[in-house]
């Protein structure tokens, strides 16, 4: 792989750009390999990617039914986290909010990510409660937060009204170390790095089936033919249910549409991101200048990847009133993705009833801020047979045993 | 927009009239139940790509409980029917069979 740098931009223009190599190799699957990963999204790539790198495991076929980064990686709001109530959430999330800060040099490739903070608006008096509680958490989770007031807050995003009438602005948690990245370029960078290292990523490739004898997964049925693995990692987000269906067990996880969309581009009007949890609405500005809003999520389940109408109508009014400069904004784009909420909304990094089986689903709304904690857990997990510091929690045994992770007290429906 | 006809009040209504309440025909289990049993109770779920059954309100309008057959692949409608019931009526399976031929209703239980 020839490495991107300064040097290698003023070489190219020396060759009108034409001598770019392609990012990642598409080859045809292998008969066998020690690990396939069934999901070339960021949580399968990057689950890939630290196999290879930190286990020294790289005979990997990534398998992926449309194009790579194509579900919620590349459908997400890119707001990147780690300001959660619980322990083992703050772990991994910090973790992963850790690993974005040198991604893009431990990569090679710019994936723009951009600290530039993230508020959580407090707009009850319930919502001030549970974010100092939570900024005091943080504190002992050696998790930077802090609690602000509402003319700190005018102060860090001047667009915003604070006195609006229903839901006036009473404070936020601020952490000032969360941010944006590029999001679709996170699976770009991912996946041109496994494909240096030797793993087959193969796109157009559905999962038809799992084969199994006693136990233990012996191959995968695709559209591209049999595949034969050592170990099976399933890491496909809304459509765990249905590989799992395929695999024989099941999974406490119901999927459902989550949608978001996109303004006109307008010229630099807001440098952090903001969360309002109470009106499940966010918001933050994309290098194009488009003011990116998040909306909630259907409630029922659903497979279509794509979102409705009042929904759309709902996020904006709330919005509205505390950014009223949205009024005169023009909607761009709207698009939905298939989000697999788990009962205590948070995620599931597992072994299965399967010995060589594993599944990592269940980020439900929150995953792409999790996409580097999330992969390093799973590889782990995969290359040992038993989760890691980061892992442990979020077996789905937990459901069972009432150890639950309880999260949606924090973080709503915004997650 | 999601559309669901009631089946007590016969408005063929809007998703924002309705709040949808989840899997159907769940059994339940309660005190004095396997740990599984209750775990599959309170957590497991079917979510199919394809046919599923679910309970709605008709929030807006009669306040009446009620059971859709809906397709989550499609949002396509089968039918919709009354609560008080463990299984899907003959006349929703056969309009089910007649759009998705593979549909068996034992496979769900």
């Amino acid at each position: 792989m020839k490495r991107y740098s300064a040097f290698a931009i003023a070489k190219q223009a020396m060759s009108h750009h034409l001598g770019w190599e392609r990012a990642w190799r598409s080859p045809e699957p292998k008969k066998k390999y020690d690990v396939v990963i069934v999901g070339a999204g960021g949580h399968g790539l990057a689950t890939a990617y630290y196999l290879g790198k930190n286990f020294g495991i790289k005979n990997v076929a990534i398998i992926e039914k449309g194009w790579l980064g194509g579900g919620n990686t590349g459908r997400n709001t890119t707001i990147i986290r780690s300001n959660y109530l619980q322990d083992p959430s703050a772990a991994i999330y910090e973790k992963a909010r850790s690993l974005y800060e040198t991604l893009s040099q431990d990569l090679n490739y710019n994936i723009m990510f951009s600290p530039r903070g993230v508020i959580m608006l407090a707009q009850t008096q319930a919502e001030i409660r549970g974010y100092q509680r939570t900024a005091h958490a943080n504190a002992l989770q050696g998790v930077p937060t802090e609690w602000i007031g509402p003319r700190r807050v005018k102060e860090l995003c001047p667009i915003m009204n604070i006195d609006g009438p229903r839901y006036p602005v009473l404070g936020g948690l601020w952490q000032a170390r969360g941010g944006t990245a590029r999001h679709d370029a996170v699976a770009w960078g991912y996946a041109r790095a496994c494909s240096d290292m030797g793993m087959d990523i193969i796109q157009q490739c559905e999962v038809k089936g799992v084969r199994s004898e006693g136990g233990t997964v012996r191959a995968v049925e695709t559209t591209k033919g049999v595949i034969e693995c050592d170990k099976l990692g399933i890491v496909v987000a809304g459509h765990s249910s249905v590989l799992a269906d395929m695999a024989g067990f099941k999974l406490p996880i119901e999927s459902v549409a989550l949608q978001a969309l996109v303004s006109e581009p307008i010229k630099p009007a807001m440098d952090v991101v903001v969360m309002a949890n109470t009106v499940h609405g966010y918001l933050s500005q994309s290098d194009k200048g488009e003011m990116v809003i998040g909306g909630g999520t259907d409630g029922y389940n659903n497979y279509t990847q794509r979102g409705s109408f009042h929904h759309v109508e709902e996020t904006v009014r709330a919005l509205v009133e505390t950014f009223p400069m949205l009024s005169r904004l023009k909607m761009l784009r709207q698009w939905g993705g298939i989000v697999d909420m788990t009962g205590d909304r948070s995620a599931i990094i597992s072994k299965t009833p399967l010995g060589n089986c594993f599944v990592n689903c269940g980020w439900g709304t929150g995953g792409f801020k999790a996409i580097p904690g999330s992969g390093w857990a799973m590889a782990e997990l995969v290359a040992k047979g038993e989760p890691g510091p980061l892992a442990e929690a979020f077996t789905m045994d937990r459901f069972r045993r009432g150890q639950f992770i309880d999260e949606s007290v924090a973080a709503g429906v915004a997650h | 927009m999601l559309t669901v006809t009631c089946p007590y009040c016969g408005i063929n209504a809007d998703e924002s009239e309705l709040s949808p309440g989840g899997e159907a025909h769940l059994k339940r289990f309660g005190p004095g139940s396997t740990d599984a049993d209750f775990e599959q109770y309170l957590f497991g779920r079917q979510n199919p790509r394809g046919v599923h059954f679910e309970r709605w309100r008709h929030a807006y309008g009669c306040g009446k409980w009620f059971h859709a057959a809906r397709c989550t692949v499609t949002l396509e409608v089968f039918g919709t029917y009354a609560a008080q019931t463990y299984e899907p009526p003959q006349d929703i399976k056969d309009a089910i069979t007649a759009k998705r031929p593979d549909w068996v209703w034992e496979a769900l239980s």
